[in-house]
């Protein structure tokens, strides 16, 4: 689209730049009460909020049904909020208040005084034999881990070893469903969403505990 | 925008970030600064329930102003009805610029403009709508809509030089 701008244009947006006044500090408030009141009318189809932690910051974004996804910096936050955007619905705001119950959790568990989430989950970003994979990883007891060939096995399809590699790599909930717990049956980390640094500061953490 | 872009409407958080303060102008100029709030987050709630309906690759500063345009009016039609009109306003303006400045004569000015010539100047002006947009939204044709800008622009001139020259003779000397 061309805009058809008055020669005067600049000049009067500078006239008018009284309006500014304040601007920045009212929008803050005013996206805070639009995050309120759409969750009150339950608009809001995803809220989320970013916290900070030994790994990095975190995504985390709940729906109306639980929490839906947790991401590492190293996902990108922008893109994933983007993926939610197409998968969910593009009504997704920055509203804290959803996700206080997984931030708390979050911190007593970086802090050791937590070893398992009590938070309701909502997997429907994840399907078929690699949501059965997800389902199982909770009973990884804390401080302790799993081959993928265990996983493959409890999850009732031996040979499926490589597609439990697959479920924990796309796993959208890290942390709160332990993929980080899944190691090669060598012994050695494997990969993992956040990085491998960040998987080995998970199992120091719950092996110190 | 690259192709293959358009298909993905992006979240709602990034359409706030970006457009909020231009919203909150246009709001601003329509109602004046202590009615703007509420107009932006009418205008912003209304616009998260529909977001999803919105085409894709459609463009939204203009839809949001479409929005902003209906729930100003709603606010102007609230506030007749409520307010009774008064010559001196009560002076509020404490926390908007500094006195002498030429800011509050400016936001007076504004608020004291007829409501055609500020919503000319906020959608064309503060929002970037070309005439052609602006007279869909006020009804009339463009010409039309593009006189009621030009007219308050120069309305809001003189009062801001008459200021200043007031300004000038004063004894502070400090413009």
């Amino acid at each position: 689209m061309t805009l058809e701008l008055s020669p005067d244009h600049a000049e009067v947006v500078s006239l008018l730049h009284p309006l500014d006044a304040g601007l920045e500090p009212a929008i803050a408030s005013l996206h805070a009460r639009l995050a309120r009141d759409a969750q009150l009318t339950h608009t809001l189809d995803i809220a989320y909020r970013v916290v900070d932690s030994p790994v990095g910051k975190l995504l985390l974004a709940a729906t109306d049904r639980g929490i839906v996804r947790v991401a590492f910096e190293l996902e990108d936050h922008d893109s994933v909020l983007q993926l939610l955007a197409n998968a969910v619905s593009p009504r997704i705001l920055q509203a804290p208040a959803r996700l206080d119950d997984a931030a708390r959790e979050l911190d007593e568990y970086f802090e050791g005084t937590r070893t398992e989430f009590d938070l309701t989950l909502d997997f429907r970003l994840c399907r078929g034999f690699r949501l059965n994979v997800l389902r199982h990883l909770p009973r990884i007891p804390y401080g302790s881990t799993a081959s993928y060939a265990q996983v493959a096995q409890a999850a009732g399809s031996p040979n499926a070893v490589r597609a439990v590699g697959t479920a924990c790599a796309t796993n959208p909930l890290p942390l709160i469903v332990p993929c980080h717990r899944v190691v090669k049956s060598d012994g050695s980390f494997g990969g993992y969403l956040g990085g491998s640094e960040a998987k080995r500061a998970l199992l120091r953490l719950e092996a110190a505990a | 925008m690259k192709p293959g872009q358009m298909v993905n409407k992006r979240p709602f958080e990034a359409v706030v970030r970006e457009e909020g303060a231009t919203v909150l102008r246009v709001c601003r100029a329509v109602l004046g600064v202590h009615d703007a709030d509420d107009a932006w987050s009418d205008t912003f709630l209304a616009a998260l329930q529909a977001y999803p309906a919105l085409p894709a690759g459609a463009n939204v500063e203009a839809w949001l102003v479409t929005i902003a345009h209906r729930k100003c009016i709603d606010h102007v039609r609230a506030g007749t009805r409520r307010a009774l009109p008064v010559d001196h306003p009560p002076e509020q303006h404490s926390s908007l610029g500094i006195p002498g400045d030429g800011h509050e004569e400016l936001l007076d000015a504004v608020t004291r403009l007829p409501l055609k010539q500020r919503q000319a100047v906020a959608y064309h002006y503060l929002a970037g709508l070309p005439y052609n947009d602006v007279a869909a939204l006020l009804g009339g044709t463009a010409e039309a809509a593009r006189r009621a800008g030009a007219d308050g622009v120069k309305t809001l001139r003189s009062a801001l030089s008459a200021h200043q020259s007031l300004a000038h003779t004063s004894s502070k000397g400090d413009i």
